[in-house]
């Protein structure tokens, strides 16, 4: 569980932290009023809240934990927190439960610095303001590839084939990591894979959808990916391929773009300056990288005054300014003005602007079931136990309970 | 003492015990036979996401729960589903056809009877492992020197202290990946090691870990009880030429039996609810118990749902099975305690 928040924020060792401590010195406005925050705890979060303690009487809550709270926090009346930090993953609960207010009055009262990009839509409604995007991309070994004379793989049939000649070479542990410990992120892999393919998870009816072609496909896919990877897999959470990648001990992984920092992270990396990154591969000739866009973002809440509303997102604006990316440059793919992309966010950026782009996490109540039903019933295959048309009717019997007690299925 | 006397002592605990025990009982228990849905409605909706460069928008059906519009609140229904929530957890069809067929990975494919079966087993392998390896520290540091005693008995308990999700944690990160305890194995038996990738070995873990964490309470107990065994009787056995083991087996053990019933009782309870390892060990493909299953249940999903009434159900699952556990050891306790009473 732990493990699952952890990967959805793409969270980043919070080791980095202190070094964007300083970064906040000043804020354009005295805050009067108190404010409170619920986001995650990763890395850009820190950058934002600080630049807006900045301005006084503010006081954020960053917890892995906040998508548990969040939405009883916001269902209170009036509301426990003004502000919140969310994800393409998590608005759903409080968009379904209409507790997180429109903005668009607000933007334009202060949202001068705000790109049109920036602005989270819904029925033309601005219901929040992304301020970062993550994905899963391409993280190698530059050095490797070089020695071996190896292309940059952009499919993963490529990937597969520079993973057999990294095997042969020796020169690793394991050529390939994943992200694929049972649970959340094993059903992110297979999200990622499956949309690459160009599935969809869900019929419009509700009904479920994986057990198909795009499905067999990509666990077919996964599963020869596994045998180039450390036997362990599904206990392998982001931050563990993050630490495969700093001690040198795999030599490629579809990783989280916010991951990327680390491995330049003298304090603990022993790659520095070796780690490069691209696209994420494609599942199929002519489609979209198999992956998924997330971004992250400040809603602010339904349940409380007005002025209360006013206040608090005028100081979300101090958090997410040019001069916190000044402060924290490395610290996400910002969206905010002023972002300069460095090596390592190329290739997030090219898995974004891929043409066709890869589709962004769909946040609805069904994916949510789909997710953990996926979670739970796939490592079964690849522990061996079921066979793949076994394990995707597995998923698509657990859906469709989860489904029928949730009141989305008859 | 008499009865008001009894009442005015007893009164707050009991009270407490109701508001604490038995009325989350009786609600799970409702909830176990009901089930509260969200009412939903179909809408096409607009969303507009943010890429690198620009806006991605699309166009989608989605089904969203309705909003009362005086009360700002979801609103929902509760339906009364008669035996619904466990026949979800239970799955007595498919359960029956596996067991029909002798199709046991089909079984083991139903998370319920996958849970019960390691949560049986580890019960069922803990309880004589933690009773004997109690025994035995008892009975070595009883037999130690009096200077030493002190010194072993405080090494002999630290397991038990150690917070149980903390100490299963550090075992996983011990063997982990090229944890260090892996790589001295690696190193010793020349192969490579992978502790996480099947399940036998994560089984063994959890086992020789929970007997790690709860031999020192057992030990301490039983510690207390050998104080209290008759010299004389011993001493006598001794004259009669009983050796070591006869001594053991026929004055010691019958002596400590209440105090291995009260071990069993409690170790009964406590492992059927095995819960930590699953956690620290990240075992859920492989290995699953029954209270991971109601957490799982529990759990809210990104898009905020929960099971609760399959949580429910299988919360009262564990409890019947608890229940049934142990019941031959309060058959036992009862005999005794109306045996004793004349």
């Amino acid at each position: 569980m732990f493990v699952k928040r952890l990967a959805l924020a793409g969270a980043v060792s919070l080791a980095a932290t202190t070094a964007y401590a300083d970064g906040h010195a000043t804020c354009s406005f005295e805050n009067e009023t108190e404010v409170t925050m619920l986001s995650a705890a990763f890395e850009a979060w820190v950058a934002v809240t600080d630049a807006m303690v900045a301005c006084g009487n503010f006081e954020p809550e960053l917890d892995q934990e906040f998508r548990t709270k969040q939405p009883e926090g916001f269902a209170a009346n009036p509301s426990l927190y003004q502000l919140g930090g969310v994800s393409n993953g998590t608005i759903t609960p409080l968009l379904n439960a209409g507790t997180i207010r429109p903005l668009d009055d607000l933007i334009e009262a202060y949202g001068e610095n705000l790109t049109p990009n920036q602005l989270i839509q819904i029925d033309g409604q601005t219901m929040a303001v992304a301020m970062m995007v993550n994905t899963q991309h391409m993280m190698y070994r530059s050095d490797i590839f070089a020695d071996l004379g190896l292309e940059v793989p952009t499919a993963w049939e490529d990937v597969l084939a520079a993973a057999a000649a990294i095997q042969e070479a020796g020169v690793v542990d394991y050529p390939l990591g994943a992200t694929m410990a049972s649970g959340w992120n094993l059903a992110q892999d297979f999200n990622n894979m499956f949309v690459g393919f160009g599935g969809t998870f869900v019929n419009d009816d509700n009904t479920p959808n994986v057990n198909s072609e795009a499905g067999l496909a990509a666990l077919d896919m996964m599963m020869r990916m596994t045998e180039y990877m450390d036997p362990e897999f599904l206990v392998s959470d982001s931050t563990y391929v993050q630490q495969q990648f700093q001690q040198g001990r795999i030599a490629m992984a579809n990783l989280w773009a916010s991951r990327a920092a680390a491995m330049n992270n003298a304090e603990e990396s022993q790659v520095v300056g070796l780690i490069a990154t691209s696209a994420a591969p494609l599942a199929m000739e002519g489609g979209a990288p198999a992956t998924t866009l997330w971004w992250d973002g400040i809603v602010v809440a339904a349940n409380i005054s007005d002025a209360e509303a006013e206040n608090a997102f005028r100081l979300a604006m101090e958090g997410i300014n040019p001069a916190t990316v000044e402060a924290a440059p490395d610290a996400a793919i910002w969206l905010i003005p002023g972002y300069e992309p460095n090596d390592m966010s190329a290739g997030a950026i090219a898995t974004a602007t891929a043409d066709p782009a890869p589709p962004s996490y769909p946040s609805t109540t069904q994916m949510g079931l789909m997710h953990t039903a996926l979670g739970n019933e796939l490592a079964a295959f690849f522990t061996g136990d079921v066979s793949a048309e076994e394990a995707l009717a597995a998923v698509e019997a657990s859906y469709t309970v989860a489904a029928q007690e949730a009141g989305l299925l008859e | 003492m008499k009865f008001k006397t009894f009442i005015w002592f007893v009164g707050p605990s009991l009270f407490l015990m109701l508001l604490f025990i038995a009325a989350p009982l009786v609600s799970v228990f409702l909830d176990s036979f009901r089930i509260t849905q969200p009412v939903v409605q179909t809408v096409e909706t607009e969303t507009c996401s943010a890429g690198f460069l620009q806006q991605t928008c699309t166009t989608t059906i989605n089904t969203v729960p309705v909003i009362d519009e005086e009360t700002g609140r979801v609103v929902t229904t509760t339906e009364w589903v008669g035996w619904l929530s466990y026949e979800r957890v239970l799955e007595p069809r498919r359960a029956w056809d596996a067991i029909r067929s002798f199709d046991y990975n089909g079984l083991m494919q139903i998370d319920f009877w996958a849970a019960l079966r390691f949560t049986v087993m580890f019960t069922l392998v803990t309880l004589p492992l933690v009773i004997g390896v109690g025994l035995a520290i008892a009975l070595a540091v009883n037999n130690a020197a009096k200077s030493l005693r002190g010194p072993i008995i405080f090494v002999s308990l630290l397991p038990f202290i150690i917070t149980p999700v903390i100490g299963s944690l550090s075992i996983y990160w011990l063997f982990v990946g090229d944890g260090i305890l892996t790589r001295g194995l690696e190193a010793w038996l020349d192969r490579d090691i992978a502790m996480f990738a099947q399940a036998w070995t994560i089984e063994l873990l959890m086992l020789f870990y929970r007997v790690w964490h709860v031999a020192p309470f057992a030990f301490v107990i039983f510690y207390a009880g050998l104080q209290t065994v008759n010299q004389d009787t011993l001493e006598s056995a001794i004259i009669d030429g009983a050796s070591r083991w006869d001594r053991l087996r026929y004055v010691i053990i019958p002596h400590l039996m209440p105090l291995i019933v009260f071990i069993a009782l409690i170790h009964l309870m406590d492992s059927y609810r095995v819960f930590d390892e699953i956690v620290g060990f990240r075992a859920q493909a492989y290995v699953i118990s029954l209270q991971w299953l109601t957490f799982d249940f529990l759990a809210a999903d990104d898009a905020g749902n929960r099971a609760f009434s399959r949580a429910s159900a299988s919360a009262m699952l564990t409890m019947i099975g608890i229940v049934i556990l142990l019941i031959p050891l309060l058959r036992r306790t009862w005999r005794d305690h109306k045996g004793g009473s004349h």
